[in-house]
């Protein structure tokens, strides 16, 4: 691989682990390892870990995957690799 | 107009949707019959992907699910989400960018060996099938419910109906008639869910309303819930837990896996026309499926209040919950509850002789209401609800007018219809044109090819109905085992084949195989070798359910993905080193540009 394909794919990982992160927080995070200590805490009539759980987190995948879709397009062009 | 006769006109209308969407679409190349062509809209893609993937599970089983276990259910809802945000980003783009037709034949040129093929065949069809026994089983239930015919007719007028689309349209036929049946089934599926929420909470929206308060009441709907089920006994509802949180933690993951490693649904990303389309398309495929994901927890919540408050009045009153006369008399039991009887699905048996029904949990391990439940001359729980009816029954519950309750009807065999002919699409695909086309008969020609998809397909048609007919397990229990399945051999296979360029052949069949075994083997330990009564080798381990730390079988893809990972890196440590051609045609796949010359075979 050239140089300019090694950092561009650098720049895919690093983009994907971000995305992962986020992701991981709040499914694994706050849906379930933190939602016992987020209950006490209230989202209008939802305690809070319940919320994250049962909605909150199914919201932020959609907006999630359609960010990544989107900066995914601009590392495409910045890196000159987009499809035509 | 009587229900049944309103039933029959709607039901019908959507069929000859269904058939006319079919006749209209058929495919007339290998192109159009494994790919739609590759040329389908991101948001078409992602409608029919929606509808593909929500399953008779999805619609019938998920919310009554939800509805039992209380905030534990969350793990189907991320579970089921949360893997298309993985197959946005790890696979989609990438499997579209490569432009074949179906996995195997990503494993057969990445892995470089028809063997490598063969192993991803094989795992396709334990996971595949598991999942269409499931499939076949809720057509049966939905049929034999809602047209009033047995089971079995159920079971054979839905084969002749997926014959009819699948087997003549191929990917393009299922792929339009998958987005007609997205619509029936998320109307279906929301309308009710509106008035429920209008009657309960006064907010016509589902989302909102579960978080709002309880009509006539300043206590939140959710809290009242909370307040009646531990009245009776039952765990609060917003914070049970499913077993443990390191079990919900590993069943979450496992369903997140197996979404993204199912073939039905990676299949849908080979119809897209570009790698940025497959990227968008995942992000579609979500939403449309999120309107159902969202809305269901709020039919769970509110189906369960509803259940509690028709049999017991004080619910609603706020009166005294143990008292004799807030139980409801068994002979004035509303006409839903004669109707489910019928099946089998709804039991009541008067325990106490009192003419009354109790409904609460008789296991309960708290003695302050056990000592309650014993002063009111409760003898245990009268009442048996299957969670299957919950989302089946609850118009007839919160007492809609009938279209809404045939309209239900269509969307509960919509989901099972969609999703039918998605895996049977996965499986006569992996037949026909792995098998025959690239291993056993290379000579093929084109239209020699797209007769052996259609004879597999039919043939795969009558095996689905003969396991529809004689089912291994509920429907709701073999579909997750089918995740545990995909999770833990098809998408640790793809994902390293893309992001590890040294991945060898060695590593990735080890792998798989280790994989999809230790998963199995904890299946079977539990549930009988393939499923079969009696089989069952738990007392190998002390006749100790779930003994690997508290993990339940249905979960247990998650811990196989991670041995497949494992035995992957090292035995490709010690085995010959991956040819260089691979990497870079890895590399190639890495990068969107020229997405459609790599595909001369999208080309029409």
């Amino acid at each position: 691989m050239d140089k300019s394909g090694k950092a561009y794919w650098k720049a895919v990982l690093t983009l994907i682990a971000q995305v992962l992160a986020v992701w991981f927080v709040v499914s694994y995070g706050a849906g379930i390892l933190f939602a016992p200590e987020l209950n006490n805490i209230r989202l209008g009539g939802y305690p809070l870990g319940f919320w994250f759980a049962q909605q909150g987190s199914m919201y932020i995948f959609v907006i999630q995957i359609f960010v990544y879709a989107k900066l995914m397009g601009k590392i495409d062009e910045k890196f000159d690799v987009h499809e035509e | 107009m009587d229900l049944q006769t309103l039933t029959y006109i709607v039901v019908g209308l959507t069929f000859s949707l269904y058939v006319g969407i079919a006749v209209w679409a058929r495919a007339g190349s290998t192109s159009e019959f494994y790919a739609a062509g590759g040329a389908v809209h991101p948001v078409l893609n992602g409608m029919a992907t929606g509808a593909d993937w929500m399953s008779a599970a999805s619609f019938i089983s998920m919310a009554g699910l939800i509805s039992n276990m209380g905030y534990g259910g969350g793990l189907f809802l991320m579970g089921w989400t949360g893997g298309y945000v993985l197959l946005a980003m790890l696979l989609a783009p990438y499997l579209r960018k490569f432009g074949k037709f179906t996995v195997p034949q990503f494993f057969g040129d990445r892995y470089y060996s028809q063997a490598a093929s063969m192993v991803g065949v094989l795992c396709l069809l334990m996971a595949s099938l598991t999942y269409i026994i499931g499939q076949m089983t809720g057509v049966g239930v939905a049929f034999s419910r809602f047209l009033g015919v047995s089971n079995h007719t159920g079971i054979f007028i839905g084969m002749a109906i997926v014959f009819m689309y699948a087997v003549f349209g191929g990917m393009k036929g299922i792929t339009y008639t998958q987005v007609a049946q997205y619509c029936v089934l998320i109307l279906a599926y929301t309308i009710p869910a509106i008035f429920i929420s209008l009657q309960l909470t006064g907010n016509p929206i589902p989302q909102f309303g579960l978080g709002g308060d309880f009509v006539g009441t300043d206590m939140t709907l959710l809290g009242k819930l909370d307040q009646v089920v531990t009245d009776l006994g039952f765990g609060k509802y917003t914070e049970t837990t499913r077993y443990s949180t390191l079990n919900m933690f590993v069943y979450t993951a496992s369903l997140m896996i197996g979404t993204a490693g199912l073939p039905h649904v990676i299949m849908r990303f080979f119809t897209v026309p570009t790698v940025k389309a497959a990227r968008s398309s995942a992000g579609w495929a979500l939403v449309f499926i999120a309107i159902l994901y969202t809305t269901a927890p709020a039919v769970a919540a509110m189906a369960r209040l509803n259940l509690h408050a028709t049999i017991n009045s004080a619910v609603k009153s706020g009166g005294d919950i143990y008292a004799t006369e807030s139980a409801l008399v068994y002979e004035d039991r509303p006409d839903w509850m004669k109707r489910w009887e019928i099946t089998g699905l709804l039991k009541f048996e008067d325990k106490n002789g009192d003419g009354r029904i109790q409904y609460y949990n008789d296991k309960s391990k708290n003695e302050a209401f056990n000592a309650k439940a014993a002063a009111a001359g409760w003898k245990g729980s009268e009442l048996k609800v299957n969670a299957d009816i919950m989302v089946l029954a609850n118009p007839e519950i919160a007492m809609l007018p009938d279209w809404v309750i045939a309209l239900v009807a269509a969307g509960g065999l919509a989901a099972a219809l969609s999703t039918a002919a998605g895996l049977l699409l996965a499986i006569s695909s992996a037949i026909s044109h792995d098998l025959f086309k690239n291993i056993l008969m290379p000579g093929l020609t084109e239209k020699g090819e797209l007769m052996a998809g259609k004879i597999t397909m039919a043939c795969s048609i009558l095996v689905a109905g003969w396991l529809g007919l004689n089912p291994p397990g509920f429907a709701a229990g073999t579909v997750a085992i089918a995740f545990g399945l995909a999770a833990s051999s098809i998408f640790p296979a793809l994902m390293m084949g893309i992001f590890n360029k040294k991945m060898n052949k060695e590593g990735a069949m080890a792998g798989m195989v280790a994989g999809i075994g230790v998963t199995m083997f904890y299946v079977f330990a539990h549930k009988g070798i393939f499923f079969i009564k009696g089989t069952e080798f738990l007392g190998m381990f002390g006749g100790k359910a779930n003994f690997f730390m508290g993990i339940e079988p249905n979960a247990f893809g998650g811990i196989g993905a991670i041995v497949n990972f494992i035995v992957a890196y090292i035995v490709s440590k010690v085995t010959p080193a991956c040819p260089e051609h691979i990497q870079h045609m890895v590399e190639n796949v890495r990068t969107p540009r020229g997405a459609k010359a790599v595909d001369g075979s999208h080309a029409h």
